[in-house]
């Protein structure tokens, strides 16, 4: 392809998105809210799974040690624990010592009741607080540190992991269908938008194939301009959804100062890459698939 | 070259639009293709354009076989033709200049032989004046003349014009087959279809009259169809 074709390709694009001004007003309008109803969907999805995540962390086994064990001994379990249990995902020994001074400071201005058990009386144990990779294996994995020699118990609360892995999977299997039906509709939507915009030029279209341009050379200028429409779609969709995500953000976190949102910041470079993925896509597949059936004769 | 050996058309249809047509069309000739309406002489346009293919015989246009054609090949048989439309056939959002570029800006031709190229032919045909202009802003008579340019641009060996002067009054009409037979002076084959027998006896041209899909008359200097 020569030099000046390409420019020439992409003036025409160019050209095509100004000269059919309305039908590319629609086809950015439609693609960009698409992607903000489906971008913000999937932000409220991934928040809602980063509550999740943070309950399960916050979801530990207590497994506390034989109270005839010394320190020393005590101790050794963790690395037996380790030995033969896989689905550790964190491990940390709390003497008893700490465990009380944490416990002072959850009760915090009853914490004097606690006065005069310090040291030789104090009646908590040496214990072990172990965070799980699956959550759903926690009846298991409690009773194999049962098993252990030295562990005198091992504790967790089921209902907060059942709640989670429950919560979890709803949340998912939603938003997995719910995305999917909106990539449906958007796709069928964007598309019906290009058909039309390729419809409006089906004479043009002819008479190119009557002066005799190459398939190529028609379908070129209507890649690069519906290239360029994705691309604007997602471009007014990603700085849209910027700017809603934002507001909720400010939104949230005054009605519920203890929940963080994630900041945008954080999101911004796979949303960006996602819309832009999307705008392109849904662009150029949209202008060649609708181009080809004006092609067939 | 235009051959046609023993044509049949048939369409999906069920309709039969050519019976066996035979004709040869050599290099240089000026021939009327006329004959009443469903007669068979779109469909013989159609042939040579390849928009269709034969149901049998065969058809041979400029070295290419119509019937045999790859769906490749199609653009390089469409430009060794220049067609020209009843309604014109513009797009009506390019300049009358835009137009006529078109053409020659698919067969890959170079910018600077289209800066060159375009006002000579526009000029040929009398609308240099007029390069800026839209097709909507002009008459009848000028947008055909902007699809003669258009025809011409790539020196076309056949131009086939399909009722060129349907929507035209007899002063105009004649403006554009005058046109045309100066271009076949030139040495184009043009191939031409109406029904306007006043122009066609006028013109004194090779006359194939088509009826019922069949060739009824072919003969020199008037119109003979029924």
């Amino acid at each position: 392809m020569k030099r000046y074709e390409v420019m020439y390709f992409f003036r025409e694009g160019i050209r095509g998105v100004f000269l059919h001004g309305f039908t590319s007003f629609a086809a950015v309008s439609v693609i960009a809210a698409c992607l903000l109803i489906m971008g913000s969907f999937s932000l409220i999805a991934v928040n809602i799974d980063r509550i999740i995540e943070e309950l399960r962390n916050q979801n530990k086994i207590l497994v506390v040690v034989n109270e005839s064990l010394s320190r020393a001994e005590a101790q050794s379990i963790g690395t037996r624990i380790n030995r033969t249990i896989d689905n550790i995902e964190e491990l940390e020994f709390i003497p008893k010592e700490t465990a009380l001074e944490n416990y002072r400071e959850q009760l915090g201005e009853q914490g004097n009741i606690l006065e005069g058990i310090e040291d030789e009386r104090n009646p908590l144990r040496d214990r072990y607080l172990i965070q799980l990779h699956d959550v759903s294996l926690m009846r298991e994995t409690i009773e194999r540190l049962e098993g252990i020699a030295g562990v005198e118990f091992a504790a967790a609360s089921f209902e907060v992991s059942e709640f989670i892995l429950s919560t979890r999977s709803i949340v998912k299997a939603v938003s997995y269908t719910l995305i999917i039906m909106l990539l449906g509709v958007s796709v069928f939507i964007i598309s019906n938008t290009v058909k039309l915009a390729t419809f409006d030029r089906r004479e043009e279209i002819g008479i190119m194939r009557v002066v005799g341009a190459t398939y190529a050379f028609i379908r070129w200028p209507f890649v690069i301009e519906g290239f360029l429409l994705g691309l604007t779609g997602a471009a007014l969709g990603f700085f849209l959804q910027w700017s809603v995500y934002s507001s909720l953000t400010r939104m949230v976190n005054g009605l519920i100062p203890s929940f963080n949102m994630s900041p945008f910041d954080d999101l911004m470079i796979i949303v960006l890459l996602l819309f832009t993925g999307f705008g392109f896509v849904v662009g150029v597949l949209g202008s060649v698939l609708t181009i080809r059936k004006f092609l067939r004769v | 070259m235009v051959r046609l050996i023993d044509v049949y058309k048939q369409y999906d249809n069920g309709t039969k639009a050519l019976r066996g047509i035979t004709a040869r069309i050599d290099d240089g000739e000026f021939v009327f293709l006329v004959g009443p309406s469903g007669s068979g002489k779109s469909t013989i346009i159609k042939l040579l354009t390849s928009e269709l293919r034969p149901t049998e015989g065969k058809v041979l246009v400029n070295g290419f076989n119509v019937g045999i054609i790859r769906r490749g090949d199609i653009p390089k048989l469409r430009r060794t033709l220049g067609v020209i439309f009843q309604d014109f056939r513009l797009i009506e959002k390019r300049s009358v200049y835009e137009n006529v570029a078109f053409a020659m800006r698919v067969v890959g031709a170079p910018p600077r032989d289209i800066r060159v190229r375009v006002p000579f032919v526009l000029e040929l045909v009398g609308l240099a004046h007029k390069a800026r202009r839209r097709p909507f802003e002009l008459s009848g008579g000028e947008q055909q003349r902007v699809a003669i340019a258009r025809a011409l641009i790539n020196n076309p060996k056949l131009i086939i014009a399909d009722e060129p002067t349907g929507n035209l009054d007899p002063a105009r009409s004649l403006e554009i087959m005058t046109i045309l037979n100066k271009i076949n002076s030139l040495g184009t084959t043009v191939v031409t279809v109406t029904h306007e027998s006043e122009l066609v006896n006028r013109f004194a041209k090779r006359v194939i009259a088509i009826d019922g899909g069949r060739v009824i008359s072919d003969r020199t200097g008037g119109y003979f169809a029924r």
